[in-house]
């Protein structure tokens, strides 16, 4: 492996064995991708796609099933306290200690690492000022709000000093504000040249934070790319998405298919997406045929169409 | 694959987060000492003005039952937090989601709960003894021997907690465990000695661990010395050496999948 990966994955799978009459289950069936320093890598996929069993291989703490993994230049499988004292880990749930106030979590996780008492006081003076948390440092958690105790779980896996960080669904159940205020901390560190690595299931999230991610399902990945190139060679540049009257949807739906508008023609339950280079016209096509739809909505294509068109599925069920 | 060495750093790290927990309150503790200090006074003092004193030991009963009921405080502390405490990190805070992926090992988390567990037996019983010396039922200045027999007795129950733990699927499951313990508090010469019992019922009895932890506690709080207390101190480390072998596993494999 050169030097310059940081995370090498090569045929890697993950397999939880059959247990009470459950057949085994095949969580990561077999993916290649590696990671260079000071990247923001994405898994985007819905969920059970495999995401969060391929974070936990990456964090070692669940062992390869077959394939290789190698992490800093390290094997999962024999060097795992070695990788764990050398990244960052942000869980899907927050997992703070709720009866602690933000200063005694952010202690107790240095002392994990083994840091001494006088350096993590020093750190978390910097980490305080990151997550915005200064005026709550003396606040037991369980008063923090969604947002605030994301920002310390953020701040918390800072505290080794991370060469990666893994953060699983950073923004899951955060209300928008949150969000953005989160995704411009985690600028902040790539700024800063941390390498991350996230899980989402939220195109919007992939397309502002990564740059370069695979698309997975069902265990597999089916795409790897930037946004942009995934978007470029898999997409037209707009869609064109219309809505009908229910009992005429379906119907109607066809007639555009047959007519075809654009490149592609997509009949959602609820919806018509037509995928065209240049929206307005085929909307002005679908006028021509003296369609009269109740809404018609030109936008800019997304990682949730080139995740449509790869799957056949949206990416939130 | 992932190394379940410990080290006394990394271990010692979660009792230390522990400790941070803990004493914001004194509730638990306190609350750990309630229950016995009630036995103490119904059964030691009133039903042991009936009693007189026990063949062949020259205390009141209430003497010779306070022990007993030191051994049962140990184990209880212990054991509730290995028990409910413990799982309910695992169930419902998921504490060890954060802790896993740190350099912790499972063998460092196991080991470190079972430490805080014991040190939370080892106040309980402090607190109980102190009791006992307020109600004049201090005989001999060997109970300080006593003292690091709690710590015993909270490790093999702590551990043995753990291991129990790892088999529960919900909180109701806990009720199973009382079908084991509260028998065990009755019957394993908490309140008499073992003489009470038929011959051939006796050795069913010295097979319960509590009846290990009382020897433990009650022949140097009575100021007496047996070497048999050599065997109670080796049943008790191997036991809960076991348990801690077996709950490590188990959690390996719960944590780490």
């Amino acid at each position: 492996m050169s030097d310059r990966l940081l995370v090498e994955a090569r045929g890697l799978t993950k397999t939880y064995p059959a247990r009470n009459g459950t057949p085994p289950f095949h969580a990561v069936k077999g993916i290649d991708f590696e990671l260079a320093r000071g990247e923001a890598f994405g898994f985007l996929g819905p969920n059970g796609a495999g995401k969060s069993s391929t974070m936990r291989m990456l964090a070692a703490i669940s062992p390869v099933s077959s394939g290789s993994l190698s992490v800093l230049g390290l094997d999962p499988a024999g060097d795992g306290p070695e990788i764990r004292a050398r990244i960052g880990v942000v869980p899907q749930d927050d997992c703070l200690d709720r009866e602690l106030t933000v200063r005694e979590n952010l202690y107790v996780y240095g002392r994990y690492f083994g840091l001494k008492k006088q350096m993590i006081n020093e750190r978390i003076v910097g980490l305080l000022a990151f997550a915005q948390l200064e005026e709550k440092a003396d606040a037991q958690v369980e008063m923090l709000s969604g947002g605030m105790r994301r920002r310390l779980t953020i701040a918390r896996s800072l505290i080794n000093e991370p060469e990666i960080l893994l953060l699983d669904e950073p923004t899951t159940g955060l209300d928008p504000q949150a969000r953005h205020v989160l995704w411009e901390r985690l600028y902040r560190l790539k700024h800063d040249g941390v390498t991350l690595i996230i899980t989402t299931h939220y195109m919007d999230e992939a397309e502002q934070l990564c740059d370069r991610l695979v698309v997975m399902d069902g265990g597999k990945i089916v795409a790897v790319g930037s946004p942009r190139e995934l978007i470029e060679t898999n997409i037209t540049r707009e869609v064109l998405e219309l809505r009908f009257p229910v009992n005429a949807h379906a119907q109607i739906g066809e007639r555009i298919r047959d007519a075809a508008l654009g490149e592609r023609t997509e009949v959602l339950p609820d919806r018509v997406a037509v995928y065209a280079d240049d929206g307005e016209e085929a909307l002005a096509q679908v006028h021509a045929m003296s369609l009269e739809p109740i809404t018609a909505l030109v936008r800019r294509a997304t990682l949730e169409d080139v995740f449509l068109k790869l799957t056949g599925r949206s990416l939130i069920d | 694959m992932i190394a379940t060495g410990w080290t006394l750093r990394r271990t010692g790290s979660l009792v230390e987060r522990n400790a941070l927990i803990y004493r914001r309150s004194l509730t638990p503790v306190l609350s750990s000492i309630v229950e016995p200090v009630l036995y103490l006074l119904s059964i030691g003092i009133g039903v042991g003005a009936l009693v007189g004193k026990v063949a062949g030991v020259d205390v009141r009963y209430a003497a010779y039952v306070a022990p007993g009921i030191l051994a049962t405080t140990a184990m209880n502390a212990a054991f509730n937090q290995t028990c409910f405490a413990v799982f309910t990190r695992m169930k419902t805070d998921h504490s060890y989601d954060a802790i896993v992926p740190t350099p912790l090992s499972v063998a460092d988390i196991a080991l470190g709960e079972v430490l805080s567990a014991v040190i939370s037996g080892l106040f309980a019983s402090i607190g109980f003894v102190l009791v006992m010396l307020v109600l004049g039922l201090v005989v001999s200045p060997d109970i300080l021997l006593a003292i690091p027999g709690t710590l015993l007795v909270g490790y093999a129950f702590a551990a043995g907690g753990l291991a129990v733990t790892t088999y529960m699927r919900d909180f109701s499951d806990f009720q199973f465990t009382q079908l084991v313990m509260l028998p065990m508090f009755l019957f394993a010469t908490t309140f008499y000695p073992l003489t009470v019992y038929p011959h051939w019922l006796r050795p069913l009895i010295e097979i319960l661990p509590l009846y290990q932890c009382i020897e433990i506690l009650r022949e140097p709080a009575l100021g007496i010395f047996h070497w048999d207390i050599l065997v109670a101190v080796i049943y008790l480390a191997v036991f809960g050496s076991l348990a801690l072998a077996l709950a490590t596993r188990r959690l390996s494999r719960q944590l780490l999948a």
